[in-house]
């Protein structure tokens, strides 16, 4: 745990604000509209663990791994998903190798 | 037997591919059905259909491949197909009795969310897994048996592209009513279906897939700031040299073809109508279809290699960020980049782009892009108006104004994509979401038949259009039909002949409404014959003017052209900016409407681009022409 993020587990944080290189666990995304169901869609439930992996040259969008692949979401996107410190336990990546 | 067995033995097993992109669905789909695909559209939709058939067991099958999907909770009318043809409320489409969900075992993780939403619709489900082999390469473990018993549903590996598991799978589709079903289904709620899901993976799993290292390392380059930027720019310039260089020798070939072609037939027929349309209409018009082929051919090459290896999402990834100003997301870039050379295969190369509302728009703006059709007019108006003067140094007025012409399309296409965006085609609707999959070594069988299906889809969609086009075009030209008085030589008796035509009657019936521009019936009439193609309109300047060939001859007639009324040159220096800048926006090109019904499916938008872009256009050259008036 290198990073502040992982440190201040009282504070509302979206997956826009997980730095490069950093991971999260997934709280909650909001359903009520396509974008959020959508997001869904993609794996980012409750409970998954998502790594940033690297930014778009020009800032934007940023690349997720999550759930063994790479989704590349941008920030107005990432900012509706709301994430907490990385959950040692149960989380895919820390379980394997 | 029973009359209801041997109709079972008859009515071919109905198969619904499901699967997200990438998951290698359509390899799967080419190894099952060979290259026997049949291919169409929706209705309604721009979604492309396709259908092949397969004999399972001396059975005979039909495998409806379905649009690639992440769900079935769809969120445009696109993906809402997926859920039409399971409910069988698509015409023409019956329901599939068994469906066949695709996963890439890397990312089974995720597909699971669609096996289970698939599995609540309590049809005939077995779940395919591809990319094994890559899996075993990510030090990935998976134990097919315990996914089986934990799914309920039969479990099948397969590398498609190596045929690896087939017989396997033909031997299960025999049999659909045997599938196993899952005793129960799995859960609707969302956190409940999140730990279904972790508990399935637990189970199946003996090793987790760790990251594909060799993609790792690679990215390391191919996305870096400085040499990602760099790579992009230079696979950029390679898409756009392809199609406006290295496609013209090909081009000029089939010209020169169609021209030998041309000149056979009226050696072999006696002079006359039906020489005159075999030659003119009919292979000139053939002509114009096959002319686009080695760009559509080169282009998807390219396109289909990139994303196949796995770069063009990388591709979006680096340039998301620009297209973002303009309301449109990465994957639109290739297209529009594209349509600098021909909007044809720049249409068609909107397929990549999964948002429907971004498509359209890029659709709608791409003819704007200067393609290489507009050069030959640019050409003759520049070089017989724009005094070939130097500005500064060695940079010469023509050149300069050629730049402006090339740089307006561009920025009015970008500002084009703003508003729509923002007005008739708002709505955030779809999220911007973008796979980034491991770099693999394309099947050549895949890529070839993608750059196949589209070339043949071009021809047989889009072709049969821009060939009634142009015979209509050469009707119009041709009657009614005004022998030449005596006394004229050939060029004389023709350009007689096109004044009395259809086409230059139409050309004098618009005159009032071209006026303003500066443009007499003569010009109505080029404009009328480059809605075939915009460098007829020299070709029909040509015999408009009587002149012999259409470079000199004709640079220094229209030079001379004086207008009856006002007694002045008819091409003063604000009627031909007037009909440059009409040329930069106005959609004069029968094969892009043609291209843009069939991607949208509908006349209504290539409707509204041809009169969207004709309002621009009168727009511009008016300005144009009251600026360079004040000017000059």
């Amino acid at each position: 745990m290198k990073s502040d993020f992982n440190t201040s587990p009282e504070r509302a944080l979206s997956l826009a604000d997980v730095g490069v290189g950093e991971s999260a666990s997934v709280l909650e995304v909001s359903a009520s509209d396509a974008i959020g169901r959508r997001l869904m869609d993609l794996g980012l439930l409750p409970g998954t663990a998502v790594r940033a992996v690297r930014r778009s040259p020009m800032g934007d969008p940023t690349v997720y791994e999550l759930r063994g692949y790479r989704l590349c979401l941008r920030r107005v996107d990432a900012a509706r998903v709301r994430v907490g410190p990385k959950l040692l336990a149960g989380a895919p990546r820390a379980s394997a190798v | 037997m029973s009359q209801a067995d041997e109709a079972s033995t008859l009515h071919p097993l109905r198969f619904g591919l499901i699967g997200s992109p990438n998951s290698g669905k359509t390899t799967l789909f080419n190894a099952l059905t060979g290259l026997r695909a049949k291919v169409g559209n929706y209705p309604g939709v721009t979604v492309a259909r396709r259908e092949g058939t397969l004999e399972v067991a001396g059975r005979p099958g039909v495998v409806i491949d379905l649009p690639g999907t992440y769900s079935l909770d769809p969120l445009s009318p696109d993906e809402a197909v997926v859920c039409h043809v399971l409910a069988g409320e698509v015409e023409g489409v019956e329901a599939p009795e068994a469906l066949i969900v695709v996963a890439d075992a890397c990312s089974l993780d995720r597909s699971l969310l669609l096996v289970a939403q698939v599995l609540a619709e309590e049809r005939p489900t077995c779940l395919v897994l591809t990319m094994m082999d890559e899996l075993a390469a990510r030090g990935g473990r998976l134990d097919v048996a315990r996914l089986e018993a934990s799914l309920g549903i039969p479990v099948l590996p397969v590398v498609g592209h190596r045929g690896v598991g087939l017989r396997e799978l033909r031997g299960q589709l025999a049999e659909p009513e045997a599938w196993s079903h899952p005793p129960i289904l799995p859960p609707r709620d969302i956190v409940e279906r999140a730990s279904w899901m972790a508990s399935i993976l637990d189970a199946c799993f003996e090793e987790r897939p760790g990251l594909h290292a060799m993609s790792e390392r690679v990215d390391r380059v191919v996305v870096h700031p400085v040499l990602g930027s760099v790579l992009f720019l230079a696979v950029m310039i390679a898409f756009f040299q392809l199609i406006f260089a290295w496609a013209t020798p090909a081009m000029d070939w089939i010209d020169q073809s169609m021209g030998a072609a041309s000149a056979g037939v009226r050696q072999a027929l006696p002079p006359g109508l039906w020489a005159d349309f075999i030659a003119d209409g009919l292979i000139a018009g053939v002509g114009s279809v096959v002319v686009f082929l080695p760009q559509i051919v080169l282009l998807f090459s390219l396109l289909y290699f990139l994303e196949d290896v796995g770069y063009m999402a990388r591709a979006a990834f680096v340039v998301d960020r620009a297209m973002a100003r303009i309301g449109l997301e990465g994957r639109a870039f290739v297209a529009l980049l594209s349509s600098f050379a021909c909007a044809v295969p720049g249409i068609m190369a909107t397929r990549t782009v999964p948002s429907p509302r971004d498509r359209l728009v890029t659709i709608l703006v791409a003819p704007l892009m200067t393609c290489s059709a507009r050069l030959p007019v640019y050409a003759l108006l520049i070089g017989a108006f724009v005094p070939a003067t130097n500005v500064f140094g060695p940079i010469g007025l023509q050149g300069l104004v050629l730049f402006a012409l090339y740089l307006a399309a561009p920025v009015a296409a970008m500002t084009v994509a703003a508003v729509l965006r923002r007005s008739l085609l708002p709505g955030e609707g779809m999220p911007f979401t973008l796979e980034l999959p491991s770099y693999r070594l394309p099947s050549f069988g895949l890529w070839f038949s993608q750059v196949w299906g589209s070339a043949w889809a071009f021809l047989r969609r889009a072709g049969t259009i821009i060939l009634l086009a142009s015979v209509v075009l050469w009707v119009l030209l041709t009657f009614p039909q005004s022998p030449a008085p005596p006394g004229l030589n050939a060029h004389e008796a023709s350009a007689y002949a096109l004044e009395r035509s259809a086409a230059g009657r139409i050309g004098k019936a618009i005159e009032p409404a071209i006026a303003p521009l500066g443009f007499d019936w003569k010009i109505g009439v080029g404009l009328l014959a480059s809605l075939a193609a915009r460098e007829v309109f020299v070709s029909t300047m040509a015999q408009v003017y009587a002149s012999e060939d259409p470079d000199a001859s004709l640079r220094s007639a229209v030079r001379a052209d004086i207008d009856p009324t006002t007694g002045k040159k008819l091409f003063s220096p604000p009627t031909v900016a007037a009909l440059l800048v009409f040329f930069v926006f106005a959609l004069q090109c029968t094969s892009t409407i043609a291209t843009m019904a069939r991607e949208t499916n509908s006349w209504r938008w290539p409707a509204f681009a041809f009169g969207y872009m004709l309002a621009l256009a009168y727009g511009a050259s008016y300005l144009a022409r009251i600026v360079t008036a004040a000017v000059i």
